[in-house]
């Protein structure tokens, strides 16, 4: 009974319809993430110098962000959400760049 | 807000599955954690066999991950769909996303018969034995995908999804975008930066 509830409830609330993104918007977003993956590619062939590093690391966490703040709609949700996703984010990249670096990965 | 919606269902107002489903995803993160930092940590240790320079072909790889890239916005458009009400949509789009998914998956089988032909075996190196427990780790949760896809338009075929609708086609677009955002951090440690 609580579900047929809930289920009521939830579709009477159109929830994707709130998050704010159109059809169009999600296709630009698609677009800017083809263009930053044609970035990244393009790395492999062109000496980017010093840059080369910096450039890709930030253009993953563009990707990254983009992908998870709109596609998965975190940036409307509720702010639980991402409390609950970015700790474990967060908790693995400690404990991970800990580990990398008790094998001295970045000195080397 | 949809969430709003919950609020005298559930003790935090918050859908529980939806909840679950977050919680999940950020325990994944540490997974996948674990795997990438392994595979940073002896990517560069050949004793014997090819190396990753030797071996990876990028603009395959390049082409896989526009795929699999393009399959979440077909799952976006398959979540709008089922908000929307529109079934035919709804498994028209998830189909769509399944054949992306299965295509990306069909690649990685072709790469990994290819580097297995050019002599990288699981246990030839501890960079063959990190590479392929990581891409297939990811390769694992992109094939759960296509099945729970496949498996989501039978049962919406015979209109037996068990609660809201659009929240279970949610539930699976998030995992499905989940996939995508491991790999592109895979493409970029692992292929695109060099030992």
């Amino acid at each position: 009974m609580s579900t047929d509830t809930h289920t009521h409830a939830h579709e009477e609330t159109g929830d994707h319809a709130e998050h704010g993104m159109s059809t169009r918007g999600y296709v630009t977003i698609a677009i800017i993430l083809a263009l930053i993956t044609a970035l990244e590619v393009a790395t492999y062939y062109v000496d980017f110098g010093p840059f080369f590093l910096p450039s890709l690391i930030i253009m993953m966490i563009a990707k990254f962000v983009i992908v998870v703040s709109y596609f998965m709609h975190l940036k409307f949700d509720n702010k639980i959400f991402s409390f609950l996703f970015y700790s474990g984010l967060v908790l693995a990249i400690g404990v991970y760049m800990a580990f990398l670096a008790t094998f001295h990965f970045f000195i080397r | 807000m949809a969430d709003t919606a919950h609020a005298h269902h559930t003790s935090t107002g918050l859908s529980n599955v939806k909840l679950g489903m977050w919680m999940f995803l950020g325990s994944e993160c540490l997974l996948f954690g674990g795997l990438i930092s392994t595979y940073l940590l002896y990517r560069g240790r050949v004793s014997e066999g090819p190396t990753p320079s030797q071996i990876f072909d990028i603009p395959f790889t390049s082409v896989s991950s526009f795929v699999l890239l393009m399959s979440s916005l077909t799952m976006v458009f398959a979540v709008s769909a089922a908000a929307a009400k529109d079934d035919r949509g709804t498994n028209l789009w998830l189909v769509v996303t399944a054949m992306l998914g299965a295509t990306f998956v069909g690649g990685q089988v072709y790469e990994f018969t290819a580097f297995y032909n050019e002599g990288l075996g699981f246990s030839t190196s501890l960079f063959g034995s990190s590479f392929y427990t990581l891409t297939g780790f990811h390769g694992v949760h992109v094939t759960v995908g296509i099945i729970m896809l496949l498996a989501l338009v039978a049962i919406n075929k015979r209109s037996k999804v068990p609660g809201s609708k659009s929240e279970t086609v949610e539930m699976l677009g998030l995992y499905w975008h989940f996939v995508d955002v491991v790999w592109i951090i895979i493409f970029t440690l692992v292929y695109l930066i060099p030992v």
